[in-house]
């Protein structure tokens, strides 16, 4: 069976993509078969933070075209074997993806024996959004600890329970996660910054991951590396125990406090 | 004086969003999926019995529910005590 897997926000610049990345090569690590499709035309962004631009040829938008085939748009990805990306087109024209287009292309991973579908969503809550998240079994639903990503991230749960398929045939509904990332721990301790369960308890989510904030995300992305690769960061091991948690294993949350201090530490100001 | 304010610090930050985004989320939860007019009607209804009684705006709640076939809109208004 195929799981639909939608990543979003509502508001930008979030950490979608630098999630699907990641998510998408630890789903692929655990031996699953994976698609991420950047759902963000004319901002293609995914295959640079996967680092795979310069083997971009066909786009989402060619297969919905009927210019070529989804084999000759998937790309492999080099690391891991099970990996494929599907990349956004940059064209600029808004109306390039149709229900019928997408659906058919997501079909066509079904069955072709895909394991988890994962859709990079563009931000805002038009057209992009709207389809990245309308076939969805499941969203990972990416907030920033901080006032306007929670009210946003608010607005998306409620389109996701009413603009879906699964919303409309009235099956259950879409199965939603938080996941809050760029997450500061030390902030959190001063009473700066809303904590884990600050944001869980005002959008009454399960809570799938917390993700430190830290400068490997960029370091990552500056070499075209999802941050999940880089196995001595801290970033790698949450989005791994978030992974673990898609899976349906039960792991407990980490890092979302500060380290104490040891006496010398202190004494030191370390 | 000063020892006072020492301790009567003003509530973390972070306290203070969260108690925000209570109230708006919880607000903006029962409008969604409800008629466009919603917002506007709790606005008005603000002005109104404000005319009468000075009324916090988040004294207002409006709920509405669609239940077999019928949709009910529940309205109610905490007066301040006395
Ligand atoms: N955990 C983190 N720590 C520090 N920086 C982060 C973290 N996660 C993401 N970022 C940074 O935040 C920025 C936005 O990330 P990303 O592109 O993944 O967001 P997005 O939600 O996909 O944006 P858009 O809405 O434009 O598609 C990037 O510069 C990225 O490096
Ligand atoms: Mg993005």
């Amino acid at each position: 069976m195929t799981e639909i897997i939608v990543v979003t926000s509502g508001k930008g610049g979030v950490g979608k993509t630098t999630t699907a990345a990641s998510i998408g090569c630890g789903l692929a690590r655990r031996g699953k078969r994976v698609a991420v499709i950047d759902f963000d035309i004319g901002l293609r962004n995914l295959d640079l933070i996967m680092g795979c631009e310069r083997r971009v040829v066909y786009d989402f938008v060619n297969v919905i075209h009927g210019e070529c085939t989804l084999k000759q748009a998937l790309i492999r990805d080099k690391r891991l074997e099970s990996l494929y990306v599907l990349a956004a087109s940059q064209t600029r024209d808004k109306d390039a993806l149709t229900p019928e287009g997408v659906q058919r292309i997501l079909e066509e991973l079904a069955a072709d024996g895909f394991d988890f579908i994962l859709c990079d969503s563009p931000a805002g809550i038009e057209k992009g959004a709207h389809l990245a998240m309308y076939f969805a079994d499941r969203a990972i639903v990416v907030v920033n600890p901080e006032v306007s990503s929670v009210r946003d991230s608010d607005r998306i749960l409620g389109l996701l329970a009413s603009k879906t398929r699964r919303a409309e045939n009235g099956n259950g509904g879409v199965r939603e996660h938080l996941l809050l990332t760029r997450y500061s721990p030390r902030r959190v301790a001063t009473g700066e910054m809303m904590s884990v369960g600050d944001v869980k308890e005002i959008l009454g989510l399960e809570v799938v991951g917390v993700i430190p904030e830290s400068n490997e995300v960029l370091t990552a992305s500056n070499a075209g590396t999802p941050v999940i690769l880089n196995e001595e960061s801290v970033v790698s091991l949450a989005y791994q125990d978030a992974v673990a948690r898609l899976l349906g294993d039960t792991v407990p949350l980490r890092f979302i406090e500060e380290p104490k201090k040891g006496f010398l530490a202190r004494l030191f100001g370390g | 004086m000063r020892l006072l304010g020492l301790f009567r610090r003003p509530p973390p930050s972070a306290q203070v969003a969260k108690e925000r985004l209570r109230i708006l989320v919880a607000q903006e939860r029962t409008a969604r999926g409800g008629p466009d007019y919603l917002p506007l009607l709790r606005r008005e209804l603000l002005k109104v019995i404000r005319k009468y009684v000075n009324i916090d705006p988040e004294a207002v709640h409006i709920r509405f529910d669609r239940a077999e076939g019928h949709e009910v809109l529940e309205l109610s208004v905490a007066l301040p005590g006395k």
